[in-house]
């Protein structure tokens, strides 16, 4: 009754809950992992010949934790409720100050990349289809295609040979993306019959392009830009580890190379929850566009 | 765009022969020539050698056939699992294919390469140079289906419903037997249009992680830890013959978008 009177807010609550199963799911999934892992309460400390066999054994209870698996999510869980994710193992650091500290890095790359390859991404194929030029056609869709086949680590390594920001990488990674969906999407859209009409009937090319080559595509343009927070969030893996960056992708990778696994599963985790938030919230508002188009007259 | 495609199946096929006869064509890729390391090209090493003294050249063919031969291999184990599961929820409909594309869903929700490393670090990195080939793209074939399940599973829905289905149903045909004899085989083109999207991105993954120390182990090359030589370029004692590695990749993946291009054009 609620969901047919109030649909938006019907999506909303799906949403909600798509994002607390995945914690719950992948919470349980990652516990599994760090619990069933090999080496799981063994120390790298405990190869240090100077340590008694009494050392070692209360190194060892440090370590082990719960026994089951199920008692380790339960222990997971309920530190989790309590704001406590747990001490790196690695880094010998709580997981929260670590994560408050490479945040802010992180969230700057990551909004830095996304403007600027969003901005040179739509500006091109916005080019591409004005122009109606195969000159302008040809160079971006190179320009995009030669960027799509350069791995990120590659692309931040050729910027430290150059000494350019590695932040700029980011944008480099999600423009090419950008771009060949966009551009797809817009000269499909420009093709259709209703541009040919409007074209015919005299109205402006800035008319015809926002009002009936953009605003169709406008909730498939949303919903690409969810899928980019999560291309931003994986290259920043490389470009943070390679440029020295602090931010959350470097720390997953140091996590990875020492395999502190708790780290990287709480990292994860909480990628994860980002990126699913940024998914839910450009569908909504494609949704949102997509009703309000509907309800405006032809 | 017919040429572009021929240019890029006549480019991938010589580029795939000259990798699996290289041991014809040029040294052993761990061989170390202790006088000459850092070598500059000669007629004896074509792209010079590496700081440890290794032919480039070498190290260059047979780390394009690990990824050239190993990411298929992953990309077919990633679509085979697609098949599988998207197929399969796809053909059954109703609760299953609800539950397992919810399942896909949040799969796919995870970002590919913190998912990737986090799985690759459950698993010793102290290990032998071919362990760790193995291990690398049986994680990438393993953790790569959830975008081809997706779109296999809506093919299936289709095919599922279409009349020479309901046809078989008619005639007979078992739920197994529908889905082995009748819905499978035509599956066949989009599993393998996921297939040969698959390869590129495996490749590209590869090189991220050998690029990051997580990929492939030394001395087995692969175009990841050929790339990694990157690290040690320096621009004033420029060897510009280094960046061929770079220009080899970005061509053979270039190649591998090439053979899709004429399926993806809008027009």
């Amino acid at each position: 009754m609620i969901a047919t009177r109030h649909p938006l807010l019907s999506r909303l609550v799906r949403h909600a809950g798509r994002i607390a199963l995945t914690v719950v799911l992948g919470g349980l999934l990652g516990a599994t992992l760090v619990r069933l892992a090999p080496g799981f309460g063994v120390d790298e400390a405990e190869l240090d010949s100077r340590l008694s066999s009494q050392s070692i054994a209360a190194l060892r209870a440090s370590q082990s934790g719960s026994d089951s698996v199920a008692s380790f999510y339960w222990n997971y869980l309920s530190r989790l409720a309590h704001g406590d994710l747990g001490i790196s193992r690695s880094l010998q650091q709580p997981v929260a100050e670590l994560l408050r500290e490479r945040t802010p890095g992180t969230a700057k790359s990551v909004a830095l990349g996304l403007l600027l390859g969003w901005l040179l991404g739509l500006s091109l194929a916005v080019a591409v289809v004005m122009s109606r030029s195969w000159g302008v056609d040809l160079l971006a869709s190179l320009l995009g295609g030669t960027l799509l086949c350069l791995p990120a680590a590659v692309l931040a390594l050729l910027f430290l040979i150059a000494r350019m920001p590695g932040r700029l990488v980011l944008a480099l990674i999600v423009f090419p993306n950008i771009f060949r969906y966009t551009r797809n999407l817009l000269v499909r859209s420009a093709a259709s019959p209703h541009v040919l009409t409007a074209r015919a009937k005299g109205l402006g090319n800035f008319t015809v392009f926002f009002w009936h080559i953009l605003r169709p595509a406008a909730p498939q343009l949303l919903a690409l830009a969810g899928v980019s927070v999560s291309i931003a969030f994986t290259a920043s893996i490389p470009v943070e580890a390679l440029c020295d960056l602090p931010g959350l992708g470097q720390l997953a990778w140091k996590a990875a190379l020492s395999r502190d696994l708790y780290l990287l599963v709480t990292l994860t985790m909480i990628v994860a929850v980002v990126t699913l938030g940024a998914n839910s919230i450009a569908d909504l508002l494609g949704h949102a566009l997509s009703d309000h188009s509907s309800e405006v007259p032809a | 765009m017919k040429w572009a495609r021929l240019f890029g199946i006549g480019f991938l096929i010589v580029v795939t022969f000259a990798c699996v006869f290289a041991n014809f064509v040029a040294p052993s890729y761990a061989h170390q020539f202790r006088d000459e390391p850092d070598a500059a090209p000669s007629r004896q090493h074509l792209l010079g050698t590496d700081d440890l003294g290794r032919d480039r050249f070498a190290r260059v063919l047979y780390g394009t056939r690990v990824s050239l031969l190993l990411a298929p291999a992953a990309a077919l184990v990633s679509s085979l699992l697609a098949v599988l599961i998207g197929g399969t929820a796809g053909f059954l409909g109703g609760w299953v294919e609800r539950s397992v594309m919810a399942a896909t869903d949040l799969f796919l929700s995870l970002p590919w390469l913190f998912l990737l490393i986090t799985v690759r670090a459950l698993l010793p990195l102290n290990v032998s140079p071919i362990t760790s080939v193995a291990i690398t793209f049986a994680l990438l074939g393993c953790l790569g289906w959830a975008a081809a399940a997706r779109v296999i599973c809506a093919d299936a829905r289709s095919l599922a419903h279409s009349d020479f289905i309901l046809l078989a149903r008619a005639s007979g045909s078992s739920g197994l037997r529908l889905l082995w004899r009748q819905v499978v085989p035509n599956l066949r083109p989009i599993v393998f249009a996921q297939f040969w999207i698959s390869i590129p991105v495996f490749i590209l993954t590869e090189a991220n992680l050998g690029v990051l120390g997580l990929g492939v182990a030394e001395p087995l090359p692969s175009w990841g830890s050929l790339l990694r030589e990157l690290q040690s370029y320096s621009a004033i004692t420029g060897q510009p013959w280094q960046f061929v590695p770079l220009i080899l990749f970005v061509v053979v993946v270039s190649c591998f978008h090439l053979v899709l291009l004429e399926q993806e054009s809008p027009a």
